[in-house]
């Protein structure tokens, strides 16, 4: 099944405001042996965020997404600030582009991140390959 | 501490080795439990060699060479890549070494450009990956 072509230039709901923990950020530190002096997240700490966006726009039935033949193809950030902890960030995701290449479907998104006062801290960009049945 | 950079500098080799417990603590930090991270099983039967890094596992791999580089964290203004080759990990002790490698392209009002080179095995991993530091 085909990805619903109408979904390119469709924004979906935010995501339920994400509290960054000092915690969460260490864990994040420690698995990607990243330094964190309590202030700055790392830089690739904001997917936590976006992949939830991400999720969402993948598990939608309407979308037709079959999530195990999802690869992430590109991934881009540009930053506003750090992530810091004690941001509470919530996801909003578009879908920028939709094309065939191949029998795959090439989705770029574009996931806003911001703070809890609506102002923009990070967007992440992210394109999905979604390989066709024979693909 | 503060580092100067100038256009055209090559900047110092990091080389991080990635085991399996590596991509076992990054999916728990990162959220990401895609079984063709952990399980040979799964990863075989999508027709892969055997378990792979998270793609942005080594994309933060690539944001600590320049926190590094940088001399700090926080600094990362832009950082993108394309997921191109993925980054074998076998079942074993001494697992893979990801070398990332970076050069200075300009320095500008908008920042430090760096262009990274991102390998294992002395094949590319990342395709075009390139950063924006803050000056």
């Amino acid at each position: 099944m085909a990805v619903d072509p109408s979904l390119a230039g469709r924004t979906f709901p935010p995501t339920e405001p994400y509290e960054v923990s000092r915690e969460k950020i260490l864990e994040f530190a420690r698995a990607t042996g990243s330094v964190y002096d309590g202030e700055a997240a790392p830089a690739t700490f904001p997917i936590v965020v976006a992949f939830s966006a991400m999720t969402a726009l993948m598990e939608d039935p309407d979308v037709g997404i079959s999530l195990h033949r999802v690869v992430h193809g590109e991934q881009r950030f540009t930053y506003t600030r750090p992530v810091v902890a004690g941001d509470r960030l919530s996801a909003t995701l578009t879908v920028d582009s939709l094309r065939q290449i191949g029998g795959a479907d090439i989705i770029g998104t574009r996931s806003e991140l911001t703070d809890a006062d609506g102002t923009h801290v990070c967007t992440a960009f992210a394109t999905l390959v979604h390989r066709g049945e024979d693909a | 501490m503060t580092t100067t950079f100038e256009a055209g500098q090559a900047l110092p080799t990091q080389t991080f080795r990635v085991t399996r417990a590596d991509l076992v603590r990054y999916a728990g930090a990162s959220g990401d439990f895609n079984p063709i991270h952990w399980s040979d099983r799964v990863a075989g039967s999508v027709g892969l060699p055997g378990v792979i890094a998270h793609g942005m596992f080594t994309m933060a791999l690539a944001a600590r060479a320049l926190d590094s580089w940088a001399g700090g964290t926080g600094r990362v203004r832009e950082l993108g890549c394309k997921f191109t080759k993925p980054v074998v990990v076998p079942d074993d002790d001494e697992g893979v070494t990801v070398t990332v490698d970076g050069t200075v392209k300009a320095v500008t009002d908008e920042g430090v450009q760096v262009a990274l080179e991102v390998t294992c095995g002395g094949e590319k991993v990342l395709g075009q990956p390139k950063a924006v530091l803050r000056g």
